[in-house]
């Protein structure tokens, strides 16, 4: 973490401490398929013994923003944040019916699902514009970091101003390279984890308490 | 008649006497009609998330399916000392860079890195 991002976090503190603000309202975001829910599932259930939504490797499952109330998460140092977490549909610029065809759905269920999924995209900014105190922004560790869809949310977050944990998701995987997160995004802090097998989840909830309390 | 893909290169100047919602239908008019626009400066990201939203409102399943977009990454985290006193005494470093936006089913990217955007374009 580089100076000037240590220096905003402590001064962000220091007013949320001052004014006494202790909820904080978390949005998951990433391009779909990056796996936020899965993300989402875990905090819930790790810190409520409860859940948020199903997942699927069909993209667009997530086609609603889905908000978790209470969740108090402590790191290892000690400290502890309380926050709610919205999980939200996977981002994107483009979505065509026909390839939720190729992963076997008939086609009046693949054109619902197109619609209903642009109409969550939609969502999804919305709430980015004014609902949100702090971002996840998850990255699949085997995809590219340098598609367009991240450079632009990372930058419509910056500019919103927003403390943001970036997670390299899916180190699990043969082909991850979290390595390449970290240098497309050398700005933030990265946290690299499998959301899926729980690995190095324990690193994440420090950031979050870093970042977000 | 000649087949193949118009291209607008639009300036900088001209966008910058257009509102947000006037950038955002150029753009979304010029790529529904099989347009490939090309900005000298790219957008804001509040005019991006605006622009990602009204996109989203205009898809309908076989017809519009949505665009493809593709800008530089910026160069937040490699400026050195310029950026570091630009963003000490408050001001923003200019990180709005050339912009291709088109159909999405015309403009495929084939390859991007930080100094290089190479994408295919087909016609109709």
């Amino acid at each position: 973490m580089n100076f000037l991002f240590l220096a905003k976090l402590k001064a962000s503190k220091f007013f949320r401490t001052l004014f006494g603000k202790k909820h904080s309202k978390i949005g998951i975001y990433g391009p779909p398929n990056a796996g936020k829910t899965t993300l989402a599932n875990r905090i819930v259930r790790d810190w409520t013994g409860d859940a948020v939504g199903p997942v699927s490797e069909v993209p667009h499952e997530t086609r609603r923003a889905r908000r978790k109330e209470d969740i108090t998460i402590t790191g290892a140092n000690g400290s502890s944040i309380s926050i709610d977490i919205v999980d939200t549909p996977g981002v994107t610029t483009k979505i065509d019916y026909h390839e939720f065809l190729e992963y076997g759905l008939e086609k009046e269920e693949a054109v619902g699902r197109a619609r209903e999924a642009t109409e969550g995209v939609a969502e999804a900014m919305h709430w980015l514009r004014g609902d949100l105190d702090g971002v996840i922004y998850m990255l699949d560790s085997t995809q590219d970091p340098f598609m367009q869809v991240n450079i632009m949310m990372i930058g419509i977050i910056e500019s919103r101003k927003l403390p943001v944990v970036i997670v390299a998701n899916k180190i699990d995987l043969p082909d991850a390279a979290p390595q390449r997160i970290r240098s497309a995004f050398p700005q933030h802090p990265v946290v690299q984890i499998s959301g899926m097998e729980g690995k190095n989840i324990e690193s994440l909830y420090d950031a979050m308490t870093e970042i977000f309390g | 008649m000649i087949q193949g893909v118009q291209i607008d290169f639009v300036s900088a100047d001209r966008m910058a006497r257009l509102g947000m919602m006037e950038k955002i239908r150029l753009i979304l008019d010029d790529v529904r009609a099989g347009r490939i626009v090309v900005l000298e400066r790219g957008l804001a990201p509040e005019e991006q998330s605006k622009l990602i939203e009204v996109t989203m409102m205009e898809i309908s399943p076989g017809g519009f399916s949505g665009i493809e977009i593709e800008t530089y990454p910026t160069r937040e985290g490699n400026e050195g000392l310029g950026g570091f006193f630009s963003r000490f005494v408050g001001k923003k470093p200019d990180e709005s860079r050339l912009t291709v936006i088109g159909p999405a089913n015309q403009l495929k990217t084939l390859k991007k890195d930080e100094g290089l955007i190479s994408a295919w374009v087909s016609s109709r």
